[in-house]
């Protein structure tokens, strides 16, 4: 066997709307007017609750959260090719997605504040809750899609991580397992650039997270993560791939998270406030705007309008997350054992018996305390 | 039925729940033409196929992690870690995953998967093939712990794990595989998961035990009603968790002197549970210390010092004599 270049694919990266709002119009995917606004829709009203959250948070009415805006473009360009039999699985940036899924904004404010009822997901829809503990939801994605192979089920998966996942372990065996099985999952891979502090040099030594793919023997490509358009026709093209039974695509969306990792983290210690502006510039919303005024699909009036009405729900949302907060089932302390196994074995009734003893002695109060309750203002 | 060992019939009851069920799995490596490094996955490729019986890539995480998937989609995976001495990597999604959907989707999200691994020593195996630390999962809130010590209970304690709507942990005692055989019903059986079993009546003594270190148990018990004319009542808690404290307690109550048997470390291990639980419920009722006879707080040493580290007859023996005469 003579010394010689193995060949391999090559990978490809992909932009279709510039920073200023220019489109390629070559490589501009057909959507039609309603689907536009859809997604522009959730993009927004994720940035908006994202935007009033943080404010919350300052104010002691919210925990600590990690902010999604700037990754609207990633989540809803690729969500919005889901069908209601598909599964989506998220990381924790992916609020566009989440909301245009059939999650609440009441969720998303009821888990940030400390309340599991906001990881429960609507009946009838195929996701799973945000996951902390980073790249694990990618081997329930292989799962999921590994199921849908053994039930013959012409379904897909669409799942989430960054690029700090990208170094875990679960990440490799997660992709690994999709090829080998061929499983209809799509890995999208929300690449800010980095890992709480860490950037992406001392991550890693490749040039891309997506020629990854080439090891696990599955298409990749690296797209604009602030284009939405570009994510849109990747995963659309992934998306067929999946369902003619080719297996995994990895997509790699490079972005930026302009806005702190959560609440608690000061990026001041790690990056310089010129590239944090470089790049807040080339967030997706501003550009997908002057996109759809551009083509005509809505006018300025339009879009105002349209953030009128996402601010109205956002505040109605937050009214009635606040009291949902302190009715009678969620507030509930005992409710921490209720729902543990399906069965409860006597020994966790036991202890059950003894907080409610306990809470009925006690002069702590016997209601659970979401951030504003708990005061740390 | 004819008498069959333990490793028969954990392959029976995984070829019964295979049949009776289209929606149970078997993954893990090597499970698939080999039949498992210990036979236990026998026939189950050649009868249900690359679909239902998975040969996965070597990854215990990448394992459990898609079974949990699988289980979440509606599908039942019987997962086999090919020795509990490598569960480790696969330990962070059941603690962060299986053991916690149920309870942090409120009842809407639940994982029903089998982990089965055979675990402890006995057999000269390789390091890092001998360990017990079934204490580790039965110290994770929302996992079950099934330890059986017989065929017969292994066939039926597998159908209950595999029928169950939140994972299990299903530990396997290696050294008793093909140590011997027992009757087996010809119908599949189900035996309670967190109900123990008095498997000896008697009285002035209690022993609580499960898994291989049972069968030490029995042989002391032997030899002290031989030599010392005592009966010891002998219980084996078959689930290590949710744990069957009420039966102990029972017996203990009426015998006042207690020892817990297991071969994994002393340190919080589920002697420390089980002494806990007496202490609790039946104080007054002891008339000696309860004493632990147990793996030492080392790791289990490689095989040729095994035999002084796993609780023999012998040392069972001893230590019941020494918590008789107190």
């Amino acid at each position: 066997m003579p010394r010689k270049p193995i060949e391999l694919p090559k990978i490809e990266s992909l932009s279709i709307l510039d920073e200023d709002g220019n489109v390629d119009k070559a490589l501009e995917p057909k959507i039609d007017k309603d689907t536009l606004k859809t997604m522009l829709r959730y993009m927004l009203l994720a940035r908006r609750t994202d935007e009033r959250m943080l404010l919350m948070q300052r104010q002691g009415r919210c925990g600590t959260f990690p902010q999604s805006s700037g990754h609207e473009a990633i989540s809803m360009g690729s969500a919005i090719h889901l069908q209601k039999e598909d599964w989506h699985i998220p990381a924790y940036r992916e609020l566009a997605g989440l909301l245009y899924r059939g999650w609440t904004i009441e969720h998303t404010l009821l888990y940030w504040n400390g309340f599991e009822e906001g990881a429960r997901p609507p009946e009838g829809v195929n996701d799973l809750p945000v996951c902390v503990p980073i790249a694990s939801q990618l081997l329930h994605a292989a799962g999921i899609g590994m199921g849908m192979r053994i039930k013959d089920q012409n379904n897909i998966v669409m799942t989430y991580f960054g690029d700090g996942a990208s170094s875990e372990g679960d990440c490799h065996e997660a992709l690994n397992f999709a090829a080998v099985y061929q499983a209809p999952v799509v890995f999208v891979c929300l690449n800010n650039q980095y890992a709480i502090s860490v950037p992406l040099a001392k991550q890693m030594k490749n040039e891309t997270i997506a020629q990854r793919a080439i090891a696990y023997g599955m298409p990749g490509i690296r797209v604009d993560g602030n284009d939405v358009l570009a994510v849109y026709v990747a995963t659309q093209e992934a998306i067929a791939r999946a369902k003619a039974g080719e297996g995994p695509t990895l997509i790699e969306g490079l972005t930026y998270r302009f806005t702190p990792h959560t609440t608690a983290d000061d990026p001041k210690r790690y990056r310089s406030e010129e590239e944090c502006n470089t790049w807040a510039k080339r967030e997706p919303i501003a550009r997908y705007k002057k996109y759809l005024i551009a083509k005509g699909v809505m006018t300025q009036a339009d879009i105002d309008s349209m953030e009128a009405e996402i601010d109205a729900e956002i505040k109605q949302s937050v009214t009635k997350t606040e009291t949902l907060m302190q009715s009678a089932e969620l507030s509930n302390p005992l409710s921490m054992f209720d729902y543990l196994y399906n069965d409860m074995p006597p020994y966790l009734n036991e202890q059950r018996e003894e907080l409610k003893a306990e809470l009925e002695k006690s002069k702590k109060g016997n209601k659970s305390e979401g951030q504003a309750a708990a005061g740390h203002h | 039925m004819p008498s069959i060992n333990m490793a028969k019939a954990i392959n029976l009851a995984l070829f019964e729940a295979m049949d009776r069920d289209p929606s149970v799995v078997v993954m893990g490596e090597d499970v698939g033409p080999d039949e498992g490094v210990f036979r236990i996955t026998e026939g189950l490729h050649k009868k249900f196929g690359d679909k239902r019986v998975i040969d996965t890539p070597l990854a215990e995480s990448g394992i459990v992690g898609s079974a949990i998937g699988m289980a979440i989609y509606g599908l039942k995976p019987v997962c086999e870690i090919q020795f509990s001495g490598f569960d480790y990597y696969a330990f962070h999604q059941l603690e962060c995953h299986a053991s916690r959907f149920r309870n942090r989707t409120r009842g809407r999200v639940n994982v029903p998967l089998v982990m089965r691994a055979p675990y402890g020593g006995g057999i000269r195996a390789l390091e890092h093939h001998s360990e017990s630390r079934e204490a580790i999962y039965a110290h994770t809130p929302g996992l079950k712990v099934v330890i059986p010590s017989g065929p017969r209970n292994a066939r039926a304690l597998l159908h209950s794990s595999i029928q169950d709507p939140d994972p299990v942990i299903y530990y396997e005692p290696k050294a008793l595989y093909r140590l011997f055989k027992e009757d087996v019903p010809e119908k599949m059986e189900t035996l309670p998961i967190g109900q123990a079993q008095v498997v000896q009546k008697g009285s002035e003594l209690t022993i609580v035990s499960y898994g291989a270190s049972l069968r030490a148990c029995l042989e002391a018990a032997e030899m002290l009603q031989e030599e010392d004319g005592v009966k010891p009542e002998i219980i084996d808690l078959l689930t290590v968790s949710p744990l069957d404290a009420t039966l102990v307690v029972e017996s203990v109550k009426n015998t006042g002197r207690v020892m817990v048997v297991h071969e994994g470390p002393r340190t919080c291990g589920l002697g420390a549970e089980v002494v806990a639980r007496i202490n609790e419920a039946a104080l007054l009722y002891l008339e000696a210390p309860i004493k632990r006879v147990t793996g030492f707080d080392t790791p289990i040493p490689y095989f040729s010092k095994e035999r002084f580290y796993i609780p023999d007859a012998d040392r069972i023996l001893n230590a019941a004599r020494e918590v008789l005469s107190f």
